[in-house]
């Protein structure tokens, strides 16, 4: 019996159970504090919307065998190129939207397959080189915010050049999917728009996994020996991963721009991939293995402490940094307990 | 007090790894001055016992051995290497243990280098001594020169032949003056002839000294020219010892591979002598198993073996036409040209592989067992999928039905076919990967190492599946495989290779002698099959 404890708790993995607990300490005392449980619900629930497909674009990473996806920037880029080529045709509502990812897509793509190119020349580092492909996307991309030739006075500055560091996107793809077929329970708000199209994003991936590609690339990720002793082309497979997770990652942004109603250019997306790295290892995947139910618990459980966390500390502390301080600490806190979990393979 | 006059005496030596038994009654007794041969084939036990005698930390994390080690008669329990070379055992490896960076002076004195006093260890104490290279190097030239090696010892080692590196290990081992017994592991394994007639010279020369040699190796010619007495060892057990004058390399090849060998098949050997995989000149760059210019004819129907001992290139052969490690050359299937490094173009054609590396290439550990058995049928044939226009999903009715087949036909022990392929046992990883390989129904399959790692019972069962595939469905198999006896077992004709090369091709009942001597490479006469 104890054994059998003892096997249970391993199999659900203890951080996870410290971040369960951690979060049930924070709504006994959000309780206690009288902070309404309903609201923090609906904002957990719209955070999970906002940042779901970005988290979701770990998976093709990791089971294509390239791991955790740090170089998530660079699909984060392609996403704001996407939203802001929609705003210069003045685009409004769900045209936008789609218009933006529409147009993201193929930039995602392509910057993908030559990341997933450079991926398979660097085997066994791929995290740590992607880490720093995602920072000098950064770079180049506060470069091309500069000089790229959108002329909306909307996106540029008034005076001088150059794109805004925020731009409102009020009127234009504000929380579309968020207020598509929301519904009010009371105080609960549930944006049920950007969920569905989560969960159809995710059914996709879900699909994919058990085509014949997915298969192939899932073995490729598993044991590249294997694969190809079964005549599989691994490089090619690393890069189809690749390319997907690229293409999730700007559609991600998308999404979490009409959910947040502001796009954020420069160094916004610095450090995105980490967040997201950590809600995906938070659900439970590992850097070798990853699927669609890690996504929704882990999302769900890294934004919910974060929501919670504010209101709580804010009523104790007058000075509120406490989420941003448990934001950095989990985030930062359970990637490196995730690569110390790595084995070496035998 | 007789024993006084042995060095080492090693006396009933057991040992078990887990249940099973790898040594079983192993006796050794070396006098001063003498040079001991110690001979077997790769897993006779010679590792085992000189990790024994030196007290490697993995007999001891293993539930340590039985039996007695006297070291000039007295009795010594040897718990760590320390202790041996404390002992007066000095080892020469097989891989060098040398720093390239160092110069040979320095690699000498490794650690038990010479110390001078300076001005700041007088205050600041022992550790701060500087060294005194004009003694170390004094010291070091008469080790070299005990060797006959002219060579300058503050040459560095990096850049040196591979022959000097192995007389510096020889040099920094009798250099530490306590030494009265040296083992040699298979040093003549890395070196050009000419080097290692050198070397059995200066192995003379150490023991006329009066240090004893312990001289492992399984190649006779070298045994006979330098060796007092020869113990030979054989699936961990002791087959004799004998003197030279007794004995010639005729009964020491038969005592070293000779065993009963038991056909498993009574079929007549394959007929139709139609010729289904033609391999021409390959050449194969696959680290430790080079394969060099090999040209071998397959006939259909027939259970083709290849054999020799480790590194010597016989398990590059399968890797190279499969096309998993680099190689050149030509591979004819049907009379069609096949490329190579390829793996899909060959499975395509219906050839199959069952790698040496169950685990690490055979299987994907964490994956279930029915989906292992179907993956590379379905990337390949497209097998087990359901087709919607350009997109497909797979069909887990046909994968499930496949697998409950294979379970049934094979006789696979598991749990159920959704069970990991990490929790079957080893027998059993082995007929899934069989499954797999089936699941492709090749007319030619590769089988590498196929009983490695399996225990006895499996084993056999194993061997048993493949004559039966090769009887039911008339399948062409190539084995290759380290023990002679289970190709000797099954197969119709077996190539021994040799350096990467085929030495010769022998019929299962032709003698151990020339098998031994095949093996050894001092015998490319082709015997054809």
């Amino acid at each position: 019996m104890y054994k059998k404890m003892i096997q249970l708790v391993n199999d659900f993995g203890i951080p996870r159970i410290i971040i369960i607990s951690f979060l049930i300490v924070l709504l006994i005392m959000a309780f206690i504090l009288k902070i309404p449980i309903a609201e923090l619900l609906s904002a957990s629930l719209v955070r999970l919307g906002m940042h779901g497909i970005l988290v979701l674009a770990m998976v093709p990473a990791i089971n294509s065998g390239i791991g955790l996806n740090f170089g998530l920037p660079l699909g984060i880029i392609c996403g704001l190129i996407g939203v802001l080529i929609s705003i210069e045709f003045n685009l409004r509502g769900f045209t936008a939207l789609f218009t933006a990812i529409l147009c993201a897509i193929p930039i995602a793509a392509i910057i993908g397959y030559g990341y997933g190119v450079l991926l398979n020349k660097v085997k066994g580092s791929e995290m740590t080189v992607g880490t720093y492909v995602g920072f000098s996307a950064v770079s180049i991309g506060c470069i091309g915010w500069l000089i790229l030739p959108f002329r909306s006075p909307e996106a540029v500055w008034p005076i001088g050049g150059g794109l805004r560091v925020t731009i409102s996107l009020v009127n234009r793809l504000d929380k579309v999917l968020n207020n598509f077929m929301a519904i009010r329970v009371g105080n609960l708000n549930i944006p049920t728009g950007t969920l569905v199209f989560l969960s159809l994003l995710a059914i996709i991936i879900w699909l994919f996994s058990r085509s014949k590609t997915g298969i192939a690339m899932r073995t490729v990720g598993d044991n590249p020996r294997f694969a190809v002793a079964s005549g599989l082309n691994v490089n090619a497979y690393r890069v189809i991963g690749t390319i997907l997770s690229t293409v999730l990652g700007a559609i991600g942004i998308i999404v979490y721009a009409q959910s947040f109603g502001f796009l954020q250019l420069y160094t916004a997306p610095m450090f995105m991939g980490f967040t997201s790295v950590a809600a995906i290892l938070i659900g439970g995947a590992t850097v070798k293995k990853a699927s669609i139910i890690h996504v929704f618990i882990g999302t769900f459980l890294f934004q919910s402490i974060l929501v919670v966390a504010l209101p709580v500390a804010n009523k104790i502390m007058v000075t509120g940094d406490l989420a941003e301080i448990s934001r950095i600490t989990i985030s930062n806190g359970i990637i490196l307990y995730a690569l110390t979990q790595i084995k070496e393979r035998a | 007090m007789i024993e006084q006059e042995y060095i080492l005496q090693m006396k009933n030596i057991k040992k078990k790894f887990s249940e099973n038994t790898v040594l079983k009654n192993i006796n050794i007794a070396i006098k001063p001055g003498e040079i001991h041969a110690l001979l077997g084939e790769n897993g006779a036990g010679k590792s085992t016992l000189l990790n024994i005698l030196f007290g490697m930390s993995v007999i001891h994390a293993t539930g340590g051995y039985k039996g007695k080690i006297f070291i000039d008669g007295k009795e010594r329990q040897i718990k760590s290497p320390m202790e041996a070379i404390s002992l007066g055992i000095g080892m020469v490896h097989q891989e060098f243990m040398l720093i390239p960076g160092f110069s040979i002076t320095e690699n000498i004195k490794l650690n038990r280098e010479i110390t001078k006093n300076n001005v700041i260890s007088k205050v600041l104490g022992e550790r701060l001594k500087s060294l005194d290279f004009s003694v170390m190097d004094k010291q070091a030239r008469q080790s070299l020169d005990a060797l006959g090696m002219n060579i300058e010892e503050w040459t560095r080692i990096a850049g040196l032949p591979v022959g000097y590196m192995q007389f510096v290990e020889i040099a920094r081992e009798i250099d530490k003056k306590n030494v009265k017994l040296l083992v040699f592991d298979e040093p003549t394994a890395v070196l050009t002839e000419n080097e290692a007639a050198n070397l059995l010279k200066t192995m003379k020369k150490i023991a006329e000294s009066g240090i004893a040699i312990l001289f492992v190796t399984h190649r006779l010619e070298e045994v006979m020219e330098v060796s007092e007495n020869i113990t030979v060892l054989r699936d961990g057990e002791l087959v004799g010892t004998k003197k030279k004058a007794n004995t010639n390399i005729t009964e020491l090849a038969e005592m070293m591979v000779g065993r009963k060998i038991t056909r498993l098949t009574k079929r007549e050997r394959a007929t139709k002598g139609n010729i289904v995989l033609s391999i021409k000149n390959l050449d194969v760059m696959m680290p430790g198993e080079t394969v060099r210019d090999v040209s071998i004819d397959i006939k259909e129907g027939e259970i083709f073996g290849i054999g020799g001992l480790g590194g010597q290139g016989k398990l590059g052969i399968a890797n190279g036409v499969m096309g998993l490690y680099p190689g050149k050359g030509g591979i004819y299937f049907r009379g069609k040209r096949i490329p190579l490094n390829n793996p899909r173009e060959v499975l395509k054609n219906k050839i199959s592989f069952l790698s040496e590396d169950r685990r690490g290439i055979g299987l994907l550990l964490d994956t279930s067992l029915e989906l292992n058995i179907a993956i590379t049928a379905m990337q390949i044939k497209g097998k087990f999928l359901k087709k919607y226009g350009p997109f497909s999903q797979i069909d887990h009715k046909k994968i499930r039905d496949n697998c409950l087949k294979m379970i049934k036909e094979l006789d696979i022990r598991c749990e159920a076919p959704t069970q990991i392929a990490r929790r079957l046992s080893g027998g059993n990883q082995q007929k899934a990967c069989i499954a797999k390989a089936l699941t492709l129904e090749p007319d030619l399959l590769f089988i590498s190492e196929p009983t490695r790692g399996i225990d006895v019972g499996a084993k056999k069962l194993v061997l048993e599946t493949l004559v039966k595939l090769n009887e039911e469905s008339g399948m062409t198999i190539v084995m290759t495989s380290s023990e002679l006896a289970e190709l000797r077992s099954i197969c119709d004709r077996i190539a021994i290779i040799n350096k990467g090369k085929i030495m010769g091709i022998l019929k299962p009942e032709d003698s151990d002698v020339d098998y031994a001597l095949m093996m050894s490479g001092e015998h490319s006469e082709a015997v054809k099959g």
